[in-house]
């Protein structure tokens, strides 16, 4: 690594928490190429802080498995992105580091939670980033602030490294302004690590051909539902007509299991972050426990002061929901769900190739905007059945709302990530042409 | 009144390295925190690996205790906060254990029984906390997390067991078990930790958490069965309570502390995909275990039942009793069991001090029969000394030389024999009247002179022979 990148980025939208100046690079497929990650990746003598105050000067002495696979093809690791504090949240707003602002509007949200990396990719400050999705988290920013984001299919990516959130949920992904680029990281970063014991070793080596038709697409009346904004229901319409125009072949099919869908993500994710959230209490890492007190008083302390509102909120009733007594009631029934949502998408699966719909229900929230946890949870319905299934998952741009982006969300089965990258592709081909 | 006795057994395994990271395993002798890495000390980010030995280990055990092997196994976490916790949870087994239902053979109370095993499941080890300052209220807590990650397997008994003494017998066995199949060093200090459930049949039942030792595990149940039915005899109404065990006051303590309630909140690991690995247990091959050796020494060697048993019931001890075997079988038996096991418990020492050669000289020497067996316990004490003084020892026959300890010869003995015969005229004229206590006072008399070099049976029959010549 004799090579500089010298990165100067004005960062009008709070995009970074953490940036490099003088940034060595190697040779490789990504060499000389400025690449910001998530601040939930772990980063060997970067500080790593999950968009949190607990984790305040905590510089991590390994790398994610994902960094050590982007160094190794030589990018400049320019820097660390914002996000909702652990991942929790939809608009980047819930960060001790402040919000993110939207390169599109800047009085909205760029979405979450890697908000950070999303901005960062539309204001053109790099061309590629990481992101983390465990319930939407890489598409919607995507959506929001007109990128192309990917979720991979779960097990294709090594988790190794990433700060865990819900680990059966999330993965990392990659996010730019092209469905190339995006290929191009996924083949990065998916080399096989057995250390993430829930990897499958099935690296992605697709370089995209823009390829749809004659391919079976699903829609089901469930994406297009009471929540979704008219406007926005329309323009992904004309973005899932331009497939057809293509020579793809649409099918409207239904999804009932979409109906338990948000409400067993939402106890998933929150029981198990209760638990991988535990190891925050001041004692190795981090703004240290207060010896003088007794051990539990001092964890008390630590972990009151130190994590947000919504990460508090989020650990009391995941808390709640794995309780003797509450275990089959809650975390047991949506497991029973997430089976349903899983068994929906296999049925799907054996009659279309894809499933299309959009990413977000609405476009990008005012700063502010969503007060309440319900109506902001609410928001997550459409990308959620993918994190619940493993399955693959982009965001497409497709048009605009009122000068807001729109995403196109196309979905497929577990481990055909090349033919979601193949239509991805080609639609993003058909918008230039 | 029956007492009802079940323990759960938590046993580290001495694999190589950690349970779910590739640190090294051997700490004891280590500086603190110094095999760490960022899975076993809870890092952001890190993910458990499992260590494919720890579970062929684990279903070693399994296999040599009879359980049944399901075909899916699950690990969970177990929530609760505790500084030497890094993690916040321990990942452990919960309703899905590697193993159920099998049993372990022992020599009960009233002949053998079969204790019935309810599961066995694989866990890591949290870390070690070091308090400064001594007494009940250290000035400080430190944390060493070379101990994380250590795998343990926990073995759960059916209430089956019927009395402390039970109960230590059932641990000996196991132990005996777990080292034969190596994968477990009883030496290696906190390997073995035990809680226990005991109550007294139609009472609540009493858990003793986390007893450190073997015998702590008889002391404290002992207490307990004390405690218990004095109280139902007093009338008193026996809690359902947690109890903790004071080893160095022998007593069992309430540890009704509201911090220590925990709702543990299990769920299954979501970093580890099921484990399948029934179809592992076939191929495994069972070295020889306790019982099929204790009727080996028994068929090969002639041992007596209780020989065969006592030298059977460590790995290391029957394998000295095989190298010394060969002098001569049933000797080398009554030594080894009778005699040399005293003198280590006796000296604190372990089997592995013992110099095999050395041993097998002494025996050598017994059965040629040119020392008494009163001497060559005598040498043996003094062999120990030394050894356990300077870790090493001079060879039996000098130091039979040096501390002339061989058998007198036999005109010598017979010159002590006429001197005392004849300066004992009384104790003459008590053996002619029939006196048979006068004979061993005339016999100690020769012994006296010749500090114990002579046979006593031999001499018994000089005596009397000394005597009726006087006569003559």
């Amino acid at each position: 690594m004799d090579q500089v990148f010298r990165f100067e980025p004005k960062d009008r939208y709070n995009a970074f928490i953490t940036t490099r100046n003088d940034v060595p690079f190697g040779e490789g497929s990504l060499s000389g190429i400025p690449l910001a990650v998530k601040d939930n990746i772990s980063t060997a003598g970067i500080p790593t802080t999950c968009g949190s105050a607990i984790l305040e000067g905590y510089i991590p002495p390994y790398d994610a498995h994902v960094i050590s696979c982007i160094l190794r093809e030589g990018c400049a690791l320019v820097g660390k992105t914002n996000m909702d504090e652990f991942g929790m949240g939809t608009t980047t707003e819930n960060s001790a580091f402040g919000p993110t602002l939207n390169p599109a509007d800047i009085s909205r949200v760029p979405g979450g939670s890697s908000g950070g990396s999303a901005a960062a990719v539309a204001a053109g400050m790099v061309p590629i980033a990481l992101g983390t999705d465990t319930g939407g988290s890489i598409r919607c920013p995507s959506a929001f602030c007109g990128i192309v984001g990917m979720k991979p299919t779960y097990g294709r990516v090594s988790r190794y490294g990433l700060v865990a959130y819900a680990n059966s949920l999330e993965l990392i992904g990659p996010m730019a302004r092209s469905v190339q680029d995006v290929s191009l990281l996924l083949k990065v970063i998916s080399a096989y690590d057995p250390r993430d014991a829930t990897m499958t070793d099935r690296p992605y080596l697709h370089t995209p051909a823009a390829k749809v038709a004659g391919c079976r697409i699903g829609v089901p009346e469930e994406f297009f539902g009471s929540g979704v904004d008219p406007k926005v229901a329309s323009v992904v319409w004309d973005a899932i007509e331009r497939l057809e125009g293509m020579g793809a072949e649409i099918v409207t099919c239904r999804m009932p299991s979409m109906a338990y869908a948000l409400a067993a993500y939402y106890v998933i994710c929150m029981s198990e972050a209760s638990s991988n959230l535990a190891r925050f209490d001041g004692v190795r890492y981090g703004p240290p426990a207060d010896t003088r007190k007794t051990w539990h008083e001092s964890y008390s302390d630590r972990r009151g002061t130190g994590f947000g509102a919504e990460v508090r909120r989020r650990i009391m009733l995941g808390t709640f929901a794995l309780s003797s007594g509450y275990y089959g009631k809650y975390y047991a029934k949506a497991q029973a769900a997430r089976q349903m949502v899983r068994d929906d998408f296999q049925r799907l699966f054996s009659e279309v190739d894809l499933l299309a719909g959009p990413t977000m229900p609405t476009v990008a929230f005012r700063l502010g905007e969503k007060t309440d946890p319900l109506s902001m949870y609410l928001s997550d319905i459409l990308t959620v059945p993918a994190n619940l299934a493993g399955i693959p998952a982009i965001s497409i741009p497709c048009g605009e709302v009122e000068g807001m982006p729109v995403g196109l969300q196309i979905m497929g089965p577990r481990f055909h990530d090349e033919n979601v990258i193949d239509a991805a592709f080609a639609y993003e081909l058909e918008g230039r042409s | 009144m029956t007492v009802i006795i079940g323990l759960e057994i938590h046993c580290q395994l001495n694999t190589r390295s950690k349970m779910f990271c590739g640190c090294a395993a051997g700490y004891q002798d280590s500086e603190p925190n110094t095999h760490v890495c960022p899975v076993c000390l809870g890092l952001p980010g890190s993910l458990p690996g499992i260590n494919r030995t720890a579970v062929m280990y684990a279903l070693k055990v399994a296999k040599a205790l009879d359980c049944e092997v399901p075909p899916e196994s699950e690990f969970s976490r177990k929530n609760y906060f505790y500084p030497d916790l890094p993690k916040g949870f321990q990942i452990t087994q919960y309703d899905k254990p590697l193993a159920v239902r099998g049993s372990l053979l022992i020599d009960g109370e009233d002949g053998e029984k079969a204790v019935r095993i309810t599961r066995v499941h694989m866990e890591e080890d949290p870390g070690r906390l070091v308090h400064m300052g001594g007494g009940d209220r250290p000035r400080y807590t430190l944390v060493d997390y070379n101990r994380s990650g250590i795998p343990l397997i926990e073995i759960v008994t059916e209430p089956d067991l019927r009395s402390p003494k039970e109960a230590r017998k059932f641990l000996n066995k196991l132990r005996a078990t777990l080292e034969y199949l190596g994968v477990f060093d009883s030496d290696r200090e906190g390997s073995i930790r035990v809680d226990a459930n005991i109550s007294m049949e139609g009472h609540a039942r009493v858990e003793i958490k986390n007893i450190s030792s073997y015998k702590g595990v008889e002391k404290a149940l002992t207490f307990e069965v004390t405690r218990q039915k004095n109280a139902i005899r007093r009338g008193v109404k026996i809690e359902r309570e947690t109890r903790h065990f004071v080893e160095a006051r022998g007593v069992t303590t309430s540890s009704r502390s509201k911090e220590e309630e925990n709702d543990y909140r299990y769920f299954p690991e979501p970093d580890l995909p099921p484990l399948r690995v029934s179809g592992w247990v076939e191929d495994i091959e069972l070295p020889e275990l306790p019982d099929a050796r204790r009727q080996r020494f028994i068929d090969q060697y002639a041992c007596s039942p209780e020989h065969a048993r006592t030298l059977t019931g460590g790995i290391r001890l029957a394998g000295f009793y095989e190298e010394v075997a060969p002098v001569d079988p049933p000797l080398a038996a009554t030594w080894v069991a009778d005699v040399l096991l005293g003198e280590l418990s006796y000296r604190d020492m372990g089997i592995d001090s013992v110099p095999v050669h050395v041993f097998r000289e002494l025996l050598e020497i017994l059965r040629a029969g040119t020392i008494t067996d009163k001497n060559g316990v005598d040498v043996l004490r003094t062999l120990l000394d030394q050894v356990r003084e300077r870790q090493e020892c001079e060879s039996p026959a000098a130091c039979i030389v040096r501390l002339d300890l061989g058998k007198k010869a036999g005109g010598e003995i017979d010159r002590i024999i006429n001197t005392v015969v004849r300066s004992n005229p009384g104790a003459v004229s008590d053996v002619k009247a029939g006196k048979k206590g006068a004979v061993h006072f005339l016999v100690g008399q020769v012994m006296k002179e010749t500090r114990g070099r002579a046979d006593p049976a031999e001499l018994n029959r000089l005596l009397l022979e000394e005597i009726d010549r006087l006569e003559g």
